[in-house]
């Protein structure tokens, strides 16, 4: 099938589902009073943009996802570097890591708005928590698929540890550490949009959404979610690409083509 | 046992999806690697009684609170007390149902999916976005839908397990290896033969990725829904006692739901490894 008949059977099936939808909504089949029909939630949803309001909020919920993945990376990239260098302490920690990461992190919620009292604040700090271990974990699993030759060469030339790590262990470290990322992010935006809709003091999507309920708007809720949606799928396009691009060399040298 | 091989063995787990570390053979050897985790307990113990931090409790105050709520019933009733049959069972009754059906759905959709060029051609562009919506910012939506009850809990869980599962058991079944589907040929195997004697065996490592990311998931989602609109549960459970600023009961909940994150992360592992321990013999 060429590219251009895959899109436009992609194109028929939204359209076709969206018809759908409105037909049922129209007909009654959902009932109106529960569920505004597809093309009003579709009109609120092209205006949310327009909304001083609903853009402060999607930029809240972004701020929250970014500098938590950032601080994390600060953190769990350095703190896997560690580990997989000291095999000591890798094999010590690691049950510990084991342990802890099968820990909910939306468990931990009550907890940091406790720590936090500001909700922002709760929300960059989960992200934090949910982020740290795919990448520690990515980060480890990278460094032991570190080519030893390549040590060894880097090694025999003179170069000391830290040179070694910088080098090799860490560029080939990076791709596993990419796809930690990738994990991460879409977890990422659960965990926000669960702590805004808990305390939705601070804004963010799901304060808006939380406000919309109780102003019975649930087109501007489910106007939210599509928004929300959009996001989550632009920052897996994002991270997609940017892996690809930046790592090709990677897939080429393990074969895998998907 | 060499590193080496337990190295290999981590490494291919990763690459098939999900970044689970497959502990195998518990020797007294691997034993002694534990030695952090009474350290750490004892540390954050000690710590706790001499600071006195008010929002960590030393971890005997939660064990003992963890006791007192759930555990310390009659020994007819497995020593569960009416507040942990009350808590406990609904939240995972739902977890097992909305789970269940969620797997059963998507690999069912999954499987017909990927075995058909033009019906995923078609629902493509759809699934990408459903499964970019982040769960949390449907259960809103199913809470207005459904009012509070366990209808929205197991939507929401549903929801943030069927994608996936789905994903995953679509693209093992569209990857299956042309000679096997040409030897079922040969062997004139019928559609309902050729399915389970063929696509489905061969796309289980895939599904099985999936279904391992699915575990801890519909875990996320089931405090979430349980957080948000419930009137019973763990997560309930877990947001009384904060309105209460009853500390060591919040951390308890914490502690359940981590050790019930780990039971359950490692029993489907093992059933994994049983069910796909043709394909690991396989490959080797």
């Amino acid at each position: 099938m060429t590219r251009i008949e895959r899109g436009t059977l992609g194109a028929l099936g939204v359209l076709g589902f969206l018809a759908v939808v409105e037909v049922a909504g129209r007909t009654g089949l959902i009932p109106g009073s529960v569920l505004p029909p597809i093309s009003q939630v579709l009109a609120v949803a092209a205006t949310l943009p327009l909304d001083e309001r609903f853009r402060s909020d999607v930029l809240a919920t972004l701020e929250a996802c970014l500098s938590g993945l950032a601080i994390a990376a600060l953190i769990a990239v350095p703190a896997g570097l560690l580990l997989g260098s000291v095999p000591f302490l890798e094999r010590s920690v690691r049950p510990l890591v084991e342990f802890l990461r099968p820990i909910p992190s939306v468990s931990l919620i009550p907890l940091a708005m406790f720590l936090f009292p500001a909700s922002q604040d709760a929300k960059t700090a989960l992200v934090v928590y949910t982020c740290s271990w795919p990448l520690l974990i990515n980060t480890l699993y990278g460094l032991g698929d570190v080519d030893p030759l390549a040590k060894d060469t880097l090694r025999s030339f003179g170069f000391g540890p830290l040179a070694v790590m910088w080098r090799v262990s860490l560029p080939s470290a990076a791709p596993f550490i990419a796809t930690g990322a990738r994990i991460a992010v879409s977890v990422t935006l659960i965990v926000a949009v669960s702590v805004e809709l808990l305390a939705p003091g601070d804004g963010g999507i799901g304060a808006f959404q939380s406000l919309a309920g109780s102003a019975n708007r649930i087109d501007r809720m489910l106007a939210a979610t599509v928004w929300a949606g959009l996001i989550g799928l632009a920052a897996n396009l994002l991270f997609t690409a940017a892996e690809r691009r930046l790592f090709h060399w990677h897939r080429e040298r393990t074969g895998v083509t998907a | 046992m060499s590193t080496g091989a337990v190295r290999r063995e981590e490494t291919g787990t990763t690459r098939d999806g999900g970044g689970a570390v497959v502990v195998r053979r518990t020797s007294a050897r691997r034993l002694v690697w534990y030695w952090l985790l009474p350290v750490a307990v004892l540390a954050w113990e000690l710590a706790a009684r001499s600071g006195q931090a008010a929002y960590f409790p030393p971890p005997s105050r939660i064990v003992v609170r963890m006791y007192e709520m759930w555990f310390s019933g009659p020994p007819t009733r497995a020593f569960l007390t009416d507040e942990a049959v009350a808590d406990l069972l609904p939240s995972l009754a739902r977890l097992f149902a909305g789970w269940a059906m969620a797997c059963a759905a998507g690999v069912l959709a999954g499987v017909a999916l990927g075995r058909s060029v033009r019906l995923s051609a078609l629902v493509e562009p759809l699934l990408h976005f459903a499964r970019s919506v982040p769960p949390a910012a449907l259960v809103p939506v199913f809470l207005a839908l459904f009012k509070i009850g366990t209808p929205m809990e197991l939507a929401s869980i549903v929801y943030g397990v069927v994608w996936p599962v789905l994903i995953n058991s679509m693209d093992g079944a569209r990857h299956v290896d042309r000679q096997y589907i040409e030897t079922g040929a040969v062997y004139r195997l019928g559609r309902l033969q050729r399915l389970t004697r063929i696509i489905l065996p061969a796309a289980a490592p895939k599904i099985f990725a999936g279904l391992r990311l699915s575990v801890s998931l519909a875990l996320i989602m089931m405090i979430i829904s349980e957080l948000v609109g419930s009137s019973e549960g763990i997560g309930h459970r877990m947001l009384e006692a904060q309105s209460q600023f009853d500390i060591p009961a919040m951390w308890a909940g914490i502690v359940l739901l981590g050790l019930l994150g780990i039971v359950l992360n490692t029993a489907f592992l093992a059933v994994e490894r049983t069910v796909l321990s043709w394909h690991r013999s396989a490959r080797s």
